[in-house]
C-alpha cells in the first residue's frame, strides 16, 4: 500500500512568538522548527500500517530548501522517501493543489495530514487535497484501521465522536491519540542521511489568499488578585466589572 | 446577490455557532446591502428552520432528502456549490466547527475562493478584502487578504456574538442532484458524550488539575458548572490518570476552547495547557502556588486552597442568580 503523509515545519511549540518591525512577517531568527506535532501522529499511524500490510511511507512538503532538515527527521522517524515542492507554503489552496496532483498521479491510496498546522491553524490544507483529488475525507481523526479496501475511523465532532468507513483511497487528518510519536533511534537517524528527498518544482498558480499583516495581542493586564477570605468577591467582580456572568 | 452561510443543525435545531454565523453575515450583507441565505442540510421542522429570519436570514435553502441525515462532507460541499450558483453568492459563511472545518476547505477547493478560517471580526475592509484571525495557537493575529471572486470565511466559535435581527423568511426545500458516488462516508455510530453542555461551544468553561488530588473530588467541581450554566475542563495529567474522560482536556494536545470565562482550578499553567486557552476572553486562575504561571495570564486570582474556595464560589454564583 502507498501511504502519503503531508508535513507541515512549524516554530517549536514553546517559541516567543514575535513578527518584524514593520508587521509583515513572522520574525524567524533564532527560531527551532519541528515536524508539526499532528503531522507526527499521521507519520507514526503510517509507519504503523506500513508495518502490518507491507507498502511505502513518503513524507510530502511545500515548502523551501530550509524545511529540508524537519524532513530528514521524518525519514529518521521511519519514512522511505521524501518530496518536498520548492515554494512558499503561503496559500492552503496552493500547497493542497501541489499535493495533490502529486498524490492522485503516483496513486496513493492514504493521504495522512495533520488537524492543523500550529503556525496558521488553518485546518484547510487536508480538506482541499481531497476534493481536488475527488475522494472522501476524514479530518480531526482519533482512530484509524485499515481491512481490505475499506477503512474504518473515529473522528471529533462537537459533542462527541463518530465512527465512520470509507474506501480507499482517502484522505485523513490526525488528532491526538491518532497514535504515540516515535523517537528517532541512530539507526534512523544514519539511513535517513542517505534517503531519497527529492526536489520538485510548483506547477499550479492559483493562491487566492496571502497575510499581510500580523500583530501581537496587547499585553494582558495584571491580573486583579482576590483574597480568599472572601471569595464572592470574585463573582461580584465577574458580574458587575468583566460582566459575563 | 446573497451571502450564504451554511446553518448547521443537530438533532433538528440549529446549533449555537450557526446563530453566530448567521449574525456575522448578517452585519456582512448590511454593509454590502446583501440579504443572507441559510443553507440547512438534513432534517429540521419549519418552526425551526423559521428562526433562522429571527438571525437575519431572508431565505432559507432546505436539503432535507433522506439521504442528507447522515454528515457526509463530499455531498455537503456538493449541495453548497449548488447553492452558491444559484444563488450568485461572493461570499460564504461558516462557523469553524468540527463540521465546518470538514467541509469548508472542500468547497474553497472546489469553488475555488480564498478561505479565511478562524475569523474573528468582520472584514477591516472590503476592497481589498480582509479579514483578521488569530495564529500560532493564540500568540498572534494576522489579517488575511482575500483575492477570489468568491470569498468563504469560517468564523471562529465564540468571537461573534449572537444578535436577533428579525427579517421575514422564506423557506424552500431544494433537492439538488448529487451524484451518488459523493455519498462516499458512512457513519456508522455517533457518541454522543451526554446531554450536557459541549465544551467547544460553552460561553463558560469551569476546569481543574491535578491540584483536586483525586477524581472523588470533582463534585465541587461539577456543582461550581452547574451553578454556572458551565462546560466541565481539565488538564492533561488528568484526564492521562483516567481521573476524567479525555474529551475534557484541553491544551495543545488536547482540545482548543475560547469560552467567555475560563476558571482554572488546581492548574499549574503550562505552556501546553495554555495553548489550548489563552484565547478565552477573561481567564480566572485559583491556586495555592502564588508562584503559579497561570496567574502570569489570569485576568483575576485568589491564591488559596480550592478545597475551600470552590464551594464558597458555588454558594456565591447561587445567590448571585436567586436575586436576579
Ligand atoms: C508535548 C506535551 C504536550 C502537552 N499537552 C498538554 C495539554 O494539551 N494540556 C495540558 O493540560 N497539559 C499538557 N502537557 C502537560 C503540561 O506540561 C503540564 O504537565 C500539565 O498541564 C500540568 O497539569 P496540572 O496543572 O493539572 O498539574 P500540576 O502541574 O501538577 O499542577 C497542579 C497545580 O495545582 C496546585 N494545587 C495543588 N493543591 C492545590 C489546592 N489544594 N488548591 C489549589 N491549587 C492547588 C499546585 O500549586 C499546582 O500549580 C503537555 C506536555 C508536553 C510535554
Ligand atoms: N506546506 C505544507 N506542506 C505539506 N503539508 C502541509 C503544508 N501545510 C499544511 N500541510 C498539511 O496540512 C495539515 C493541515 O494544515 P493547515 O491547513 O495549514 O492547518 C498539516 O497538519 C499538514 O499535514
Amino acid at each position: 500500500m502507498k501511504f502519503l503523509v503531508c508535513i507541515s515545519h512549524v516554530p517549536d511549540t514553546t517559541t516567543r512568538i514575535t513578527f518584524t518591525p514593520d508587521g509583515k512577517a513572522f520574525n524567524t531568527a533564532g527560531v527551532q522548527f519541528i515536524i508539526n506535532p499532528y503531522d507526527e501522529m499521521a507519520l507514526t499511524r503510517a509507519l504503523e500500517l506500513k508495518e502490518t500490510l507491507g507498502g511505502t511511507v513518503t513524507i510530502i512538503n511545500v515548502g523551501p530548501l530550509a524545511t529540508e532538515p524537519t524532513l530528514r527527521k521524518a525519514l529518521a522517524i521511519g519514512a522511505d522517501e521524501a518530496i518536498r515542492i520548492n515554494a512558499e507554503p503561503t496559500d492552503a489552496l496552493f500547497v493542497a493543489e501541489e499535493i495533490a496532483v502529486i498524490a492522485k498521479n503516483e496513486k496513493f491510496d492514504i493521504v495522512f495530514g495533520g488537524r492543523e498546522s500550529i503556525d496558521y491553524n488553518g485546518a484547510q490544507v487536508m480538506g482541499m487535497i481531497a476534493e481536488f483529488m475527488e475522494i472522501p475525507s476524514v479530518v480531526i481523526a482519533t482512530k484509524l484501521d485499515v481491512v481490505g479496501t475499506t477503512a474504518t475511523l473515529e473522528r471529533e465532532i462537537d459533542g462527541g465522536k463518530e465512527i465512520v468507513s470509507v474506501n480507499l483511497p482517502f484522505v485523513v487528518s490526525a488528532q491526538k491519540d491518532f497514535a504515540e510519536p516515535r523517537i528517532p533511534n541512530m539507526r534512523g537517524i544514519m539511513s535517513a542521511r542517505i534517503k531519497s528527498l527529492k526536489v520538485v518544482e510548483p506547477t499550479n498558480t492559483l493562491k487566492p489568499t496571502s497575510s499581510v499583516a500580523f500583530q501581537t495581542p496587547p499585553p494582558k493586564s495584571e491580573c486583579k488578585m482576590i483574597s480568599p477570605e472572601h471569595p464572592e468577591e470574585l463573582i461580584q467582580l465577574l458580574h458587575t466589572e468583566a460582566k459575563i456572568i | 446577490m446573497s451571502i450564504l452561510v451554511y446553518a448547521e443543525t443537530w438533532d433538528g435545531k440549529f446549533k449555537k455557532p450557526s446563530f453566530e454565523a448567521m449574525t456575522y453575515a448578517f452585519e456582512l450583507a448590511k454593509t454590502a446591502n446583501d440579504t443572507v441565505t441559510a443553507v440547512v442540510i438534513g432534517p429540521a421542522s419549519e418552526d425551526e428552520l423559521k428562526r433562522a429570519g429571527e438571525y437575519g436570514c431572508s431565505k432559507v435553502l432546505h436539503a432535507n432528502d433522506s439521504k442528507f441525515v447522515s454528515f457526509c462532507p463530499s455531498a455537503y460541499t456538493a449541495v453548497l456549490a449548488d447553492c452558491a450558483t444559484s444563488e450568485n453568492a461572493k461570499t460564504i459563511v461558516f462557523s469553524q466547527t468540527y463540521s465546518g472545518k470538514s467541509v469548508a476547505p472542500r468547497l474553497a477547493a472546489k469553488l475555488k475562493a480564498g478561505l479565511v478560517s478562524g475569523a474573528i471580526s468582520l472584514p477591516s475592509s472590503s476592497e481589498p478584502f480582509v479579514v483578521r484571525k488569530k495564529c500560532f495557537s493564540g500568540k498572534g493575529f494576522t489579517d488575511v487578504q482575500v483575492s477570489s471572486d468568491i470569498k468563504i470565511i469560517a468564523v471562529f466559535p465564540n468571537a461573534h456574538h449572537i444578535a436577533a435581527n428579525s427579517v421575514s423568511v422564506t423557506i424552500q426545500t431544494i433537492n439538488p442532484a448529487i451524484a451518488d458516488a459523493l455519498f462516499n462516508t458512512k457513519v456508522n455510530e455517533v457518541k454522543k458524550t451526554s446531554g450536557k453542555i459541549v465544551l467547544t461551544e460553552a460561553e463558560i468553561v469551569v476546569s481543574a488539575g491535578r491540584g483536586m488530588k483525586g477524581p472523588e473530588n470533582w463534585g465541587m467541581i461539577e456543582e461550581l458548572a452547574d451553578a454556572l450554566g458551565a462546560a466541565t475542563a481539565c488538564s492533561k495529567p488528568v484526564a492521562d490518570m483516567g481521573w476524567r474522560p479525555h474529551h475534557e482536556h484541553v491544551g495543545q494536545t488536547g482540545i482548543t476552547i475560547s469560552p467567555n470565562l475560563y476558571i482554572a482550578i488546581g492548574i499549574s499553567g503550562a505552556i501546553q495547557h495554555l495553548a489550548g486557552i489563552s484565547s478565552s476572553k477573561v481567564i480566572v486562575a485559583i491556586n495555592s502556588d502564588k508562584e503559579a504561571p497561570f496567574f502570569k495570564i489570569a485576568d483575576y486570582g485568589i491564591v488559596g486552597d480550592a478545597f475551600q474556595i470552590v464551594p464558597k464560589l458555588t454558594e456565591a454564583v447561587k445567590q448571585l442568580k436567586s436575586s436576579h
